[in-house]
This record gives C-alpha cells, structure tokens and sequence, in this order.
C-alpha cells in the first residue's frame, strides 16, 4: 500500500514523468527576461535545442513568484529570477541552483518614491508601501542603511504589487518601493519625488536564468543550449537595424508596453549583451560582496529558513570565492557556459 | 437479500467511513512528505509534522525578531476583528433593507432592483475604487467584507420576510397592531434566526474577501502572513494557518448556530416538530 502511495505521489508531485532529454523554463514579464519570450516565438530557442537534439519548452508564468515556486518544487528545470530570490527560495529550499546566464542588473529599475518629501530621511516615521521581503525590500533597507536609518525608524506595510499604482493615488499611501514599470507610472503623478534608486546600489539586484544544478551536470547540452540561443538574441536586439527594432517591438507588446516604454525600461536595466560584459560581473570580487550584502538581508529578515544560525549557512559559490558555509552550497554562479559564449565554441 | 438503496451503515461503522477519507489524506500527506524530505531535507513544499509544529510554535510562542510581538495571536486578532466588524456591519444593514423591502410595498419598488444589480457586482473587482473611496487601512478592508456579503444577506432576508404568511399580517392588523409593531413583534422575532442562518452561510464568503483584503495590503492578520511567507514558500507556517483558519471558521459557525438556539428556540422548534403541531 505504502509502496503504491509512494509511487503515484511521486508521479504527481515531482517532474519525473517527462523523458529526460525534454526541458521545461519558465519566465515572467519583466523587462530583462522579455527576450525570453521573442526567443521561444521566434523559434530561436528551438533551434538551439535541436542543435544538442533536446527539447526545451519554454512557459510564461503570469506570478512571478508562483514561478519561482514551481520550479523550487520541481515542475521546471529552469526559470528567471533575482539573486535574492534564487537565493532565499530555491537555495534556503534545499533546491541546488545555478545561476547559469547573468542577464542583468537593475539600474535604476527599482526605486523609493516620495509624496512629499526629497530625501530618504524624510521617510523617518512615515509607512511605507512594498511588496515585504522582494528586492525593493532589500532596497529599501540598503537606502535607510546609507542615510543612518533603520527599518525600525518607520513602518513597512505588505502591499501587492498589483495594486501598488492604485494604492499610491489614495491619501494613505506617502511612500512606495516598487520596480518598474509600476515605478515610472508612479513617479509620473504630480507630487512625487524618487529619493532612492538602484542606480545607487549597481550591480546588486541581478535577474538571472537560474537552472537545477543537478539537471545541468547530467545534461551540459542544456545549459549549452540555453546559453546560446540567449546570446543569439541578445545580439540580435542589441543592434541598430530593423531587426532590433522588430524584436524590441516584439518585446515591448509582449510585456503590454509599446516601443517608447520598453526603451525606457531598458534605459534603466544594465543589460548584458555580451557574453564578456555578463563575465564581468559574475568574475569580479564584487558579486561576492553583493551576495553577503543580499544573504545579511536575507538572514535578518528570517528567509534563511530557521534551521540558520547565521547569515552563512547557506553557502555561496562565485568564481571569485565562496560566501558563507562551503559545505551547504545551494547557489553557484557558474561561468562555464557564458565563456563557452564568450569564446564561440556554443 | 438486501438491496444496496436499503442498507445503512450502523453507528461505529458510520464514524469510521466518516473518518476514512481524513486518514487516508493524512497517510497520502505523510508518505509524499516523507519522500521529498528523504530526497532534500531541506524540501519546504510538504514539511513534516514535526516541522510543521516547529513553524507552529515559533509564530504562537516566540516574540518576532522584528517587534516582539506574539504574531499568531497578533493575526488572529486582527482578522477576527476585521472579520467581526464587516460581518456585524453586513448583517445590520442588511438586516434592515431586508425587512423594511420585505414588508413594506412602497422601499421594495426601488430597492429590490437596486439590490439585484448591485449583489451582481464583484466586489474584488471594485478593489482599486474601495482604496480610492476608503483608503488603504483597515476602513477598507472591513469595507470590502461588508460590501461583499450585505447584498446576500439583504436578498436572503428580503425573501424570507416575503415567506412569512400574509394571515399573520392581517391577523396583527385586526387585532390593531400597527406597521412598526408588525415588523418589531411579528416579522423581527421569526426573521432573527434567519438572519443567523444568512450569518451563517455568508461566513465564508467573508473569510474570502477578508483574505483577499489582506493580501492587498496589511501590517497583519492571517491571510497577511499566509501571503508573505508564500513569497518564500514556507509551507511550515502556512499549512498551520490553514488549519487554524479552518478550525476558526468551525467554531464560529458552532457558535452562531448554539446561538441561535438558545436565543430563538421556537425557530429550531418549528423545523423540528414542524407538522405535530
């Protein structure tokens, strides 16, 4: 009886059930992972797969954090998000992750925003309005951290983000964190003044392709075949011609914008276009740094999970040294593939 | 033999089939927590009991890092009372724009339409013009409860005031009792405990939006936490939640139906012994 329990419940609850050769990614709307979408329509992704003779079905997930969720409890081999996500959900969940593509980082993407006041001391008191403990959280806490503030000084109230733009128009709201592009519509009402911004902090809230670190080292094909068909794209939105421009336009309507938004959105977006601009970031010292900032957060806002006793336990693995527990690492960013693409030899 | 239409289960089997199904989810949820954990200990989607009681027992009886407040409670406080205020609110009015349109020819003309255009509308997809209307705090919230069930209520009683036999009006009526007396000492009495069977059978709706109010935007409450922890999947915190909201609903519906039979006992006694008399 157990052993027929165990084997449906095993059948129904974890992804064993499609051959092995067959992968499934998933990604949600936001402005550095629309290439996601123009790629699978486009049939880029496709064509990379057949190149390794895999097959890689590639789902758009409309909550991000349900995303995230389902690919923590196995239903996707693959999926977008930041590195504070990766790292408080799929790797405090005992999910070993890779972060296999760095696409970018937030650069001014996320932002505080203030009815009146002009500067982030002036949020001493106030409430303040974010989705708690997402990446505007952890920017609101590195902000107040650089003014001598603390999150004691004022109140965090949990609101969706959905209906943040709604929220910040009634007479409650004085103060939001949020990201784009809820943060343009906001900053756009009169009276409004952004006091803080990603741009402050580069290189710190980092979107990634985050991929099973088991799934990727019995299947390298994968990663290869993710890895390039992304720089593909990445080069073809990247350059002047009408090519760009089709696939920018492709994007923007994707993610429910036009041309002109999606610009801006990607003004403010640090995005890798190259293989060698995403080494940067991944090889140098900083990403070390980052990701203890990031863990520090993580640990004090109790998302380590309370099995930990510090802000290391869950180890951290970067080319340029671990942070944390060597023997507990759950999240590795791992060059391999994007020097693979760097070199040409996808 | 016996044909199967025919054959009743005696008492103890009656318990144990009842029982069954719960068992049988609590084996299916011990055996697929048991294989995850055994694949990753550090699984979060199906905790097992023991850290189910941990996640527990670190809402309910440590203070939180952050404030020091007792969470739980803290949660179940302010649901309870956000619940209670928009329910007490919806019950009210509803109440009496049941009653006076159930009774009176002239308020049913214009409110009964009113009252079947308005019960159509759904209430969560009017959220952004209640915060815009009520602000984000807990007015709005409580709105959102009383907005979302007054309209039941109100048809519910609207219908049952109609029920009540028209001899009894007329009866009051030449024994010289005037409108306010009908509606006080003949329709109130027998319509009371069908407002608490309307209570009853809209508490759930007012769980739902109460749920929905919170994960809107909040500092506290149940569907507050149940919606941050979610963020980090935290299933040893939310399943707990779950059961106690579920064992919260239960007793409130005990409650409100002991009520209603100590308060109204002619109304358990006319669907009981309805027919002897």
């Amino acid at each position: 009886m157990k052993r027929f329990l165990a084997l449906l419940f095993t059948l129904s609850l974890t992804s064993f059930s499609h051959a092995s050769d067959s992968f499934k990614v998933c990604w949600s709307i936001y402005v550095g992972w629309m290439p996601w979408a123009y790629g699978a329509e486009q049939g880029i992704v496709d064509k990379w797969a057949d190149k390794y003779d895999i097959d890689i079905e590639v789902v758009q997930i409309n909550d991000y954090i349900e995303s995230i969720n389902q690919y923590t409890a196995g239903e996707f081999d693959a999926c977008t998000m930041t590195n504070m996500d990766a790292l408080t959900i799929p790797a405090a969940g005992g999910v070993d992750s890779t972060a296999l593509i760095v696409g970018d980082f937030s650069n001014g993407n996320d932002g505080v925003v203030l009815k009146d006041g002009d500067s982030l001391k002036d949020l001493k008191g106030q409430q303040v309005n974010l989705v708690e403990l997402s990446v505007s959280h952890y920017l609101l806490a590195r902000g107040l951290d650089s003014v001598g503030l603390s999150e004691k000084d004022l109140t965090v109230v949990n609101t969706s983000d959905a209906d943040m733009v709604a929220a910040y128009s009634t007479d409650d709201v004085t103060a939001v964190a949020t990201w784009n592009p809820l943060l343009s519509e906001i900053e756009s009402m009169p009276n409004s003044t952004k006091v803080f911004d990603s741009s402050k902090i580069p290189g710190e809230i980092i979107d990634l392709l985050v991929i099973n670190t088991e799934t990727l080292k019995a299947n390298p094909k994968l990663g290869k075949a993710l890895t390039g068909a992304w720089y593909e794209i990445m080069s073809k939105m990247s350059g002047s011609d009408s090519a760009a421009t089709k696939a920018k336009t492709y994007m923007a309507e994707a993610s429910g914008t036009d041309l002109a938004g999606y610009e801006a959105q990607l003004a403010s977006t640090e995005m890798f276009y190259t293989p060698k601009a995403a080494l940067e970031l991944t090889n140098s010292a900083d990403l070390v740094k980052t990701m203890k900032n990031v863990a520090e957060f993580s640990f004090t806002h109790g998302l380590l999970g309370e099995g930990a006793p510090d802000a290391g336990y869950i180890g951290i693995e970067t080319p340029a040294g671990t942070f944390g527990n060597s023997s507990n690492v759950q999240l590795r960013f791992d060059p391999t593939y994007m020097q693979m693409a760097a070199d040409g030899s996808l | 033999m016996k044909r199967l239409i025919n054959w009743q289960p005696n008492k103890p089997l009656g318990i144990f089939l009842g029982l069954l199904p719960f068992a049988l989810l609590l084996v299916i949820y011990l055996v697929s927590s048991d294989l995850r954990l055994e694949a990753n200990p550090n699984d979060k989607l199906l905790p097992s009991f023991a850290q189910i009681s941990d996640g527990f027992s670190r809402m309910a009886f440590e203070p939180s890092r952050r404030t020091g407040d007792y969470v739980f409670w803290q949660d179940t406080a302010s649901s309870l009372t956000r619940l209670a205020l928009g329910v007490a609110i919806a019950a009210t009015i509803g109440l009496m724009i049941g009653l006076l349109a159930g009774s009176l020819p002239l308020f049913s003309s214009w409110l009964s339409p009113l009252l079947t255009v308005v019960s159509l509308i759904p209430p969560l997809a009017i959220l952004p013009i209640l915060f815009i209307v009520f602000g984000l705090g807990e007015l709005s919230k409580v709105m959102l409860i009383a907005i979302g069930i007054t309209p039941f209520i109100a048809r519910d009683i609207l219908r049952r005031t109609q029920e009540v036999p028209s001899e009894q009006l007329v009866k009051a009526q030449t024994l010289g009792a005037n409108t306010s007396q009908i509606l006080i000492r003949v329709l109130l009495p027998q319509i009371m405990p069908k407002l608490i069977d309307a209570v009853r059978l809209s508490l759930g709706a007012g769980w739902l939006f109460l749920i929905a109010a919170e994960a809107v935007a909040a500092t506290d409450g149940l569907g507050y936490r149940i919606f941050l922890v979610r963020r980090y999947m935290a299933m040893d915190v939310i399943l707990p939640y779950v059961a106690w909201i579920t064992l919260l609903a239960f007793l409130i519906d005990l409650s409100l139906r002991q009520m209603s039979q100590l308060l109204f006992p002619w109304h358990d006694l006319n669907s009981k012994q309805g027919g002897k008399s």
